[in-house]
């Protein structure tokens, strides 16, 4: 039984958090919001793709990469590039000296399209490339540094290094991709007009889904015996590979979904927002999204959800309310945070919320407590124990 | 139709700051203001903006965070400023200007997330705000789609003209043409060094500045030209180039902290600017980014702008002088606080000519649009969403002003896509 309890796809308990999160995103946000909140909301769940990735990598994998920029920026760019190609006919451009051709590559004096924006025109190679280009480059950067044994701080500072990089080439070749102004005016997908509130809107469900099906994936993926091995290996890496596991390889792969996700998360911030540009790939975004992972729990998929939609509200009704003292109230929230919930939201509900309600029920059962319900609870959280305690070291 | 813009002839603004308190000022003008009852909301207001009997809303986006948030801090404070003083001469359209003020948080996804929010829920009227091309650029479908009105303050480089943008800065050929013309016939400058942050502004500038020299100015000629990434320290490689290459002039686009690495650099390497051997030309220093500089640093170099805060006139002074009383007397004003200025004025004028605060209406009323109070003197409206500007060099002093040395004779036409220079 306890086997077929740690195999099971979800639990019942995991199947009511699931729906609860369903119910929010498909049925509570689109009632509540009107058309400009709704897509704000699509904007800050596009974030929550990365955070998810980062829950894999981070708190099950024990990889910290500060540089998941880089692959929301990639998916983004793709989906942008295509947009950009659409929006760039001939008519559209006459004004320019070169028309056709987007219109940055027109100020920066380039004269014919480059040969690699060129498969782009096409729909289907940017809904592959929105995924494969990520995962190319976490694959390359995975080999690289796992086969070499770098982890750890090491290889949170590089990735942070390469989400520099990677900013200044953007800027630097602003001929080929825009610049700091970054892709910008993209009008429509296919001839369908992105830009207005039904568009929105069906994108937001669209983005919505997207996001359950990577939730799901990476349920799946903690689930199998993968999973486990990911949390043995961020606590005891060398007990694994003595036990016989490449753990180089079951690194790179998981690094590798989790850029898959961000690709995926780009290309939806690119179609929901209408642009794309270098800010949303550097350093600070990078670390952006780990605090995302981190307010939400980053040992729970579904906290990352909560925790990126929590912190986006927070950032944007802050914002709003005290356009000059906002970033204080945003920085305090973060330490509070960190300070008396490491475990983010979710530790917060398994922690604390939790055990009192279950409480409240027992008290209910008049006397007939099964026994057997404490137990799951426990042996459920006792593989994430080590971890708080390795983080807090 | 003309009556309408009169209220904002020369000497009201200056008059009204001069009289001090909003209570002296609106006795004062009471009877020449005009009176929200002439106007009912529901003619001047078709499309449902938020226009009440009493109040119109407009929007204020500017970076109040961030790495821009230095820059733009100028630009929202001469916005407060100039509606504070719209208000105390009884409004627009007999109607006090309200504004919602939000932050851009230095993040072009921000901007356009909070363009949206001023558009579609607080439905205002105007926007003032923006100040770096990729903001402006992030903002600009927004603004397109949902028929708004932005006035946007910063020199900028061209190759755009949008219906839904009143540029109230220069374009990129009001700040070059005329300088690079002054510094050939005054100063005798056969050759040119040209080097810039590595990003569209300066690169476009550049280009232009370019293709005048070649083509435009006899026997003139570019000895090198380089860009370096934003944020960039270490300028000591072309500066060895440039004591090789030994031009008239250094035509610096250096932006933002950079400056103060290459002002510093340059002195120390022994190029003084006050020597002037060579001499230094800037589009990119105004008396905000000295203060960050340093005073000694910069002293000697030139800036070609179209405002600077020592300019003498009466427009000017009033202006000064109630920019320091609002927001403290260590205050500097640079070329782009003043174009932010002007904004609200531009509108409010545009809006009684239109006699309607609706988009389509302002923006039909907006080309022809004088401005005779302007700091910088008078302006007006091009029919491409340009101002006419003068275009004026400055010399750098060690306290941080400029002295003005050379203005143009007429003010400058816009032309935000200059044949002969693509």
């Amino acid at each position: 039984m306890q086997s077929d309890r740690k195999t099971r796809f979800l639990t019942r308990e995991e199947a009511i958090y699931f729906g609860l999160l369903a119910a929010v995103i498909f049925l509570i946000l689109p009632m509540a919001l009107d058309s400009f909140r709704l897509n704000l909301f699509g904007k800050y769940l596009s974030y929550a793709f990365v955070a998810i990735g980062l829950v894999l990598c981070w708190g099950a994998g024990g990889i910290l990469s500060l540089g998941q920029g880089v692959f929301f920026g990639l998916g983004g760019y793709a989906m942008a590039m295509f947009l950009k190609l659409e929006a760039s006919t001939p008519e559209a451009t006459a004004i320019q000296s070169t028309p056709g051709i987007p219109d940055f590559m027109d100020w920066n004096q380039v004269t014919a399209l480059p040969w690699w924006w060129e498969p782009f025109n096409s729909l289907a190679f940017t809904l592959v490339a929105v995924v494969a280009v990520p995962v190319a480059f976490a694959f390359i950067i995975g080999v690289a540094m796992f086969r070499r044994r770098v982890g750890g701080v090491y290889f949170a500072i590089i990735t942070q290094a390469i989400a520099a990089i990677l900013t200044i080439l953007i800027i630097g070749q602003q001929g080929f991709t825009g610049g700091v102004n970054g892709i910008t005016d993209l009008r429509t997908l296919k001839g369908w007009d992105i830009r207005s509130d039904e568009a929105k809107e069906i994108l937001y469900f669209v983005n919505a889904g997207l996001l359950f099906a990577c939730l799901f994936a990476a349920q799946y993926v903690r689930r199998s015996k993968l999973g486990r091995l990911l949390i043995a290996m961020r606590d005891q890496e060398d007990r694994v590979r003595f036990s016989g596991y490449d753990v180089a390889s079951f690194k790179v792969f998981v690094f590798c979904l989790g850029a898959a996700f961000a690709g995926i998360g780009g290309a939806m911030f690119t179609l929901q927002v209408g642009f794309m540009s270098p800010t949303l790939v550097g350093i600070v975004p990078s670390i952006e999204m780990v605090i995302f992972a981190a307010v939400g729990g980053r040992l729970s998929i579904l906290g990352a959800v909560y925790g990126t939609l929590l912190v986006n509200w927070a950032k944007t009704t802050l914002s709003e309310s005290f356009p000059e003292l906002w970033l204080l109230g945003l920085g305090a929230l973060f330490i509070a945070v960190v300070m008396f919930f490491p475990n983010g939201l979710a530790g917060l509900w398994s922690e604390q919320v939790r055990p009192r309600l279950r409480k409240l029920f027992a008290g209910r059962g008049a006397g007939a407590t099964p026994p057997a319900a404490p137990v799951p609870a426990n042996s459920a959280s006792a593989p994430d124990r080590p971890a708080a305690k390795a983080a807090a070291e | 139709m003309t009556d309408f813009s009169k209220p904002t002839m020369p000497g009201m603004s200056r008059r009204a700051v001069l009289a001090g308190g909003a209570a002296l000022t609106a006795s004062l003008f009471a009877p020449r203001g005009l009176r929200a009852q002439d106007f009912p909301t529901a003619a001047v207001n078709t499309t449902g903006l938020a226009v009440t009997d009493s109040t119109v809303t407009i929007g204020i986006l500017h970076s109040v965070t961030g790495t821009m948030a230095i820059s733009e801090t100028g630009s929202v404070q001469a916005e407060k400023l100039a509606i504070e003083q719209i208000n105390a001469m009884g409004g627009v359209l007999g109607r006090k200007i309200q504004f919602i003020q939000e932050d851009g948080a230095s993040d072009w996804p921000t901007f356009a997330e909070k363009a949206r929010k001023l558009l579609v829920n607080d439905k205002v009227a105007s926007v003032m705000g923006c100040w770096t091309s990729a903001s402006r650029k992030a903002v600009l479908p927004v603004f397109e789609q949902h028929n708004g009105m932005l006035y946007y303050p910063t020199f900028y480089e061209g190759l755009e003209q949008s219906p839904n943008v009143i540029y109230t800065g220069q374009e990129a050929t009001q700040q070059i043409i005329a300088g690079l013309d002054w510094v050939n016939q005054t100063k005798g400058a056969k050759s040119f060094y040209l080097l810039g942050s590595d990003y569209i502004w300066p690169r476009t500038s550049n280009k232009i500045a370019r293709k005048h020299i070649e083509n435009f100015m006899e026997g003139c000629e570019v000895v090198g030209e380089e860009y370096y990434p934003l944020g960039h320290t270490q300028f000591n490689s072309v500066i060895n180039k440039i004591k090789l290459r030994k031009p008239d002039v250094i035509y610096a686009i250096v932006v933002g902290g950079s400056n103060v690495a290459f002002y510093k650099q340059l002195k120390a390497a022994g190029i003084d600017p006050t020597k002037e051997s060579p001499i230094v030309l800037t589009i990119s220093v105004t008396e905000d980014e000295i203060r960050g500089i340093g005073g000694e640093n910069v002293e000697g170099s030139y800036a070609c702008m179209k405002y600077f805060q020592s300019l003498d006139n009466p427009n000017n002074i009033a202006f000064v002088d109630a920019f320091k009383k609002m927001w403290g007397a260590d205050m500097v004003i640079g070329d782009v606080t003043q174009a932010a200025y002007l904004g609200p004025w531009l509108w409010k004028a545009a809006v009684e000519k239109a006699g309607s605060f609706d988009i389509d209406k302002v923006r039909e009323a907006s080309p022809g649009i004088e401005l005779p109070t302007a700091p910088e003197g008078y302006v007006k409206i091009h029919e491409n969403h340009h101002l006419w500007s003068k275009t004026r060099v400055g010399r750098a002093r060690a306290d941080g002003q400029y002295d003005v040395v050379f203005e143009t004779a007429d003010l400058v036409e816009p032309d935000p896509f200059p044949e002969g220079y693509q």
